[in-house]
């Protein structure tokens, strides 16, 4: 992949299949280790993507091939950001039941949003809730934490 | 004796525990999902009630798609109380489990031999 000026999103158009976004999280992990980002950092950027394009491409397309995802990111020394868009109806991420709740706890989904809003620096949604935003700050060690430390195997 | 399918080893240890290690460092896409299911359920309906230990120490990454797997898993297990156990959780990914409170729903250990006290 080209590296993208800093300050210049990049916009890309994929289609519709899991093959898809796995490439291109591929490719976005790549460039996120030649920025600099940590393990840590690395580990909560690849669990939000996975989870974002789940949500776009099974829940937001309904898994219709013909239908696209639309992406926008920016990938600096000090932050990682990326938008990711799908052509569904949308959802309302606030009105999810929460699966943190004991009577969600044994259902076998709707966690991927609670996981994107942990592991990410911020997380907006818009308006229709077929676009989820998300941002990730560059961790700095701390004592005892070396979460800059290279990746190993990460990707 | 000890048994391989794609996606993990299984050791039977003591006679009825059985040590499912999962073998893929990534486990994300849903294919790997369905095989690993279609691994898991003949060995709960042929070991009933099942002794299971699931060995995550190979494991560095997942989605919550293996969360929504266990959950399934572990139903059918408990219906038939049956026992469940995990084992090996790498500290990132314990993490997930903590975020989505299911370190409270799933008996947790932090090595095979911990998990292994008590059944054998």
């Amino acid at each position: 992949m080209a590296a993208n000026p800093e300050c210049s999103p990049t916009q890309l158009e994929l289609p519709g299949t899991m093959e898809a976004a796995e490439r291109l999280c591929g490719e976005l992990l790549q460039e996120a280790v030649r920025k600099g980002f940590g393990e840590e950092d690395l580990f909560a950027i690849h669990l939000a993507l996975e989870e974002a394009f789940v949500n776009a491409i099974q829940h937001g397309n309904q898994g219709d091939p013909s239908k696209k995802i639309h992406v926008q990111y920016s990938i600096t020394p000090s932050r990682f950001e990326i938008s990711i868009a799908d052509e569904g109806p949308g959802f309302q991420p606030d009105a999810l039941p929460d699966p943190r709740e004991p009577e969600n706890l044994y259902k076998c989904s709707g966690r991927g949003v609670l996981l994107i809003r942990s592991f990410m620096d911020q997380v907006q949604y818009n308006s229709k809730g077929n676009q989820v935003r998300m941002v990730k700050f560059k961790s700095k060690p701390g004592p005892g934490k070396d979460s800059n430390s290279p990746p190993q195997n990460v990707l | 004796m000890d048994q391989k399918s794609p996606n993990m080893t299984i050791d039977y240890v003591g006679g009825d525990v059985i040590v499912a290690t999962l073998v893929d460092e990534k486990i994300l896409e849903e294919s790997q999902i369905q095989a690993l299911e279609s691994s898991f359920l003949p060995l709960i309906e042929e070991n009933n009630p099942i002794k299971l230990v699931v060995d995550f120490s190979q494991v560095r990454f997942l989605t919550s798609s293996v969360l929504g797997l266990l959950i399934r898993l572990s139903k059918k297990i408990y219906e038939s109380e049956g026992i469940l156990r995990l084992c090996g959780i790498q500290p990132k990914i314990y993490e997930i489990f903590k975020i989505t409170r299911l370190d409270k729903v799933f008996d947790i250990y932090p090595t095979r031999q911990e998990a292994l006290e008590g059944l054998v």
